[in-house]
């Protein structure tokens, strides 16, 4: 069982996480937070994490040579390939034990971080090879709705009346007209993994993930909502805020699937309408002045009901019955 | 240890598939794509009948293939991958990125026309566009040629002055697919003169934790290219010794250049690949003549042999460089390369340079008889790119 938050912050008050401070990301940017809690419960839990990055903000913040800011074993290839060359490095692992070339006892965790883009777009085949495969690693997603390191363009996982540079919100187009690209779904697909959401916003429900996701016998995948506090426009303090109206607007639910077995991890109680997350920030004041923003937020609303019906169905029909 | 050798009549594919299998790799990747298929597919039989004790990835494309080499590479494991073509293409910017974190990666890349249009037949215009980046290229003109400069390949790229991953260029089809008698030695032997690979900052180790492709701004990527081209200058260095070794394990010579009937010659040929056969065929009958002609075939491309090219064609008559491949806009890329090289010579020859064989065609005796008379009859022009086999 994962320890909470105190019993973790004491323990890693003695020990290293594996991420330092000293990285350049933004401050309040949710990417080092989500590593940090992936890291944590990783070495928590015993295991020596090898961490695989993709090309973006999490990366060039984080390794500006000369200096790093990781003390684990770390490798950057580029953008669009983090799970193929995880791949690659956790059959190294396989072959090499085999072949009695390293110790059999180590507890490795080979955990591969990318952004939005170079997760749904661009590095979307890599990954879905490597859980096709069934490499044994944590795939983790931090998603910002948008490729933040170039500067907020539009990504498949932007929403619709973000204000983004390749998408703007302009006198005639309102931005994207696309909805998110449903990326757990995506994964989920490939049935032999287990593939989950997670928030900043609940850090009880995103050890208990990392945790399945680790212990798994096999890959695994983990989304998890993560705020840039830059282009979202919101100020640096309000990352775990934003993420917690995220998940109480239905924008961002909480569930996870293992083998094709849907479970809601957080049901809320009561919503609140998707309007409060889109007007706590600045990156969707654009659309707020355009007279159709009401229609847009309105089919935004339905999408995320039907979205969330749909789940709770889909938990209730594949409970006891995993695909594989 | 004794020197049984089993000569037996293979494709360049199955060549090199055995010496894969004598290598054993700890991981290999790989994605087919013609002409390249067979390797994979023998590869891929050892691994299944457990002749091998290499795990496999059968990946989903080629890039991800070199992304996967280059993550087995760094964790510590000796990875191989091979392609052809487009596969090759694909990779391009994973090929880079392997030269640059200085991995011992050998890639036997079955040469093969780059689309468009879409073509399977053998021409270099592959590996051309993969020449500035970073990698040493050998390229091969017979089956056994790709069977033993692939093990040689292994140490070349290991050696700790050098650490560069290797591509070894054969033929598409001509070799590939192309029976010919090879001699393959024994397993314990190729296993004894490969030895084992000494990893350096291994990602699996967790006691020494080192950070792998960091971001490399304008303070120190300039150093660090410098230090790349440090490491071709030593694979220079470092290959007359491993080949020397070779030869004493294996019996067989190698070397950067092979020059043919070049003693007394006059007029020679400068090629690479498969097409060296056809020309040492033409030399001889050439000869018979009463011609003094000879070839001088090109083992390794990158790094480029200069001075020994420049030694071996100074004072000649006449130099004529054939090219499979071609470079739009400018000089077909051999000829480029050895033209340039013989500008600090005492003696220029007087050069010709003729682009044969793109997308498969036939490069005939006749052709290179052409291209040989041209320069025999002093009718060469430095500045002309003629053609051979092209219908105009
Ligand atoms: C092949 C390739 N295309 C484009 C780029 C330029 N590029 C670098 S990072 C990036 C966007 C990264 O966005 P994301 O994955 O969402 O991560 P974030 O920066 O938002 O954390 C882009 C487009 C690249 N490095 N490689
Ligand atoms: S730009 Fe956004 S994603 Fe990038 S470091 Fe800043 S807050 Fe984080």
């Amino acid at each position: 069982m994962p320890v909470n938050i105190k019993q973790l912050a004491q323990e890693f008050d003695k020990k290293e996480i594996g991420i330092t401070q000293g990285h350049r990301l933004c401050p309040g940017c949710g990417a080092p937070i989500t590593v940090k809690f992936v890291m944590m419960v990783a070495r928590h839990l015993g295991y020596e994490p090898v961490v695989g990055l993709a090309t973006g903000c999490l990366e060039v913040s984080t390794t500006i040579y000369p200096y790093t800011a990781w003390s684990v074993p770390y490798i950057h290839n580029a953008f669009e390939n983090v799970a193929a060359t995880m791949s690659g490095v956790e059959t190294a692992y396989r072959s090499l034990k085999n072949k009695g070339k390293i110790p059999e006892d180590k507890k490795y965790a080979f955990i591969a971080f990318g952004g939005d883009g170079g997760t749904y777009d661009i590095g979307l085949q890599s990954l879905s090879g490597m859980v096709e495969r069934g490499h044994k690693v944590l795939y983790v997603l931090y998603d910002n709705e948008g490729y933040m390191n170039t500067g907020n363009q539009r990504s498949g996982s932007t929403p619709p009346g973000s204000d983004t540079t390749t998408a703007p919100v302009g006198k005639k187009l309102p931005g994207k007209v696309q909805l998110k690209k449903n990326i757990v779904e995506i994964v989920a697909a490939h049935e032999n993994v287990y593939a989950a959401t997670a928030s900043l916003s609940d850090p009880m429900d995103f050890f208990t993930k990392v945790e399945k996701a680790l212990n798994f016998d096999g890959p695994s995948f983990l989304a998890v909502f993560s705020p840039c506090v830059r282009f979202w426009r919101v100020s640096e303090d309000k990352t775990v805020e934003i993420s917690k109206l995220a998940v109480e607007t239905k924008y961002w639910p909480l569930y996870e699937v293992e083998r094709g077995v849907y479970r809601v991890t957080r049901k809320p109680r009561q919503f609140k309408p998707v309007e409060e997350f889109i007007k706590a920030q600045g990156r969707f004041r654009k659309l707020l002045s355009r007279p159709d923003a009401n229609e847009i937020i309105a089919e935004l609303q339905e999408y995320l009901d039907r979205r969330w019906e749909r789940l709770l169905a889909l938990e209730e029909a594949t409970k006891d019955k995993p695909i594989r | 240890m004794e020197r049984v050798v089993e000569k037996v009549a293979v494709t360049g594919a199955e060549a090199v598939a055995n010496a894969m299998r004598q290598i054993e790799p700890d991981v290999v990747a790989a994605y087919p794509i013609t002409p390249q298929t067979p390797i994979v597919e023998y590869f891929a039989r050892f691994v299944a009948d457990g002749v091998v004790r290499t795990e496999m990835i059968p990946v989903e494309s080629e890039h991800s293939a070199m992304s996967a080499v280059v993550g087995a590479a760094a964790a510590g494991a000796r990875a191989m991958t091979a392609t052809s073509a487009n596969g090759l293409a694909l990779m391009h910017e994973i090929v880079y990125i392997a030269a640059s974190y200085r991995l011992p990666i050998v890639m036997p890349v079955v040469n093969r026309a780059l689309s468009g249009p879409i073509n399977i037949h053998c021409d270099h215009s592959d590996a051309m566009a993969e020449r500035d980046s970073g990698w040493i290229q050998f390229f091969v003109e017979t089956n056994q040629e790709a069977y033993d400069l692939t093990i040689l390949a292994v140490r070349l790229a290991e050696h700790e002055d050098v650490r560069l991953p290797v591509m070894v260029n054969l033929d598409g089809f001509i070799l590939s697919h192309g029976v010919e008698p090879v001699e393959f030695y024994p397993d314990e032997l190729v296993k004894k003169f490969v030895g084992e690979l000494k990893p350096l900052y291994p990602l699996l180790d967790t006691e020494h934790p080192v950070t792998w492709g960091p971001l490399d701004l304008y303070d120190y990527y300039f150093e660090h290219k410098r230090q790349q081209i440090e490491a071709m200058e030593n694979a220079k260095k470092v290959f007359p010794e491993i080949a020397k070794e070779f030869e004493e394990t294996f019996g067989r010579k190698y070397w950067f250049v092979e020059p043919y009937k070049l003693d007394d010659a006059e007029h020679v040929m400068v090629a690479l690949g498969s097409t060296n056969s056809t020309i040492k065929y033409v030399v001889d009958e050439l000869r018979e003549e009463g011609h003094k002609v000879g070839a001088l075939k090109i083992w390794m491309f990158r790094p480029f042999p200069k001075e020994e090219i420049q030694e071996l064609l100074n004072g000649r008559k006449s130099v004529v460089v054939l090219d499979r491949s071609v470079s739009f806009g400018a000089e077909a890329p051999l000829y480029e390369a050895v033209k340039s090289s013989l500008y600090e010579v005492a003696a220029r020859p007087m050069l010709g340079s003729y682009v044969y064989g793109l997308g498969g065609r036939d490069i005939k005796p006749e052709h290179i008889r052409k291209a040989f008379e041209d320069a025999i009859n002093g009718n060469l022009i430095a500045d002309e790119q003629r053609y051979l086999g092209l219908r105009e």
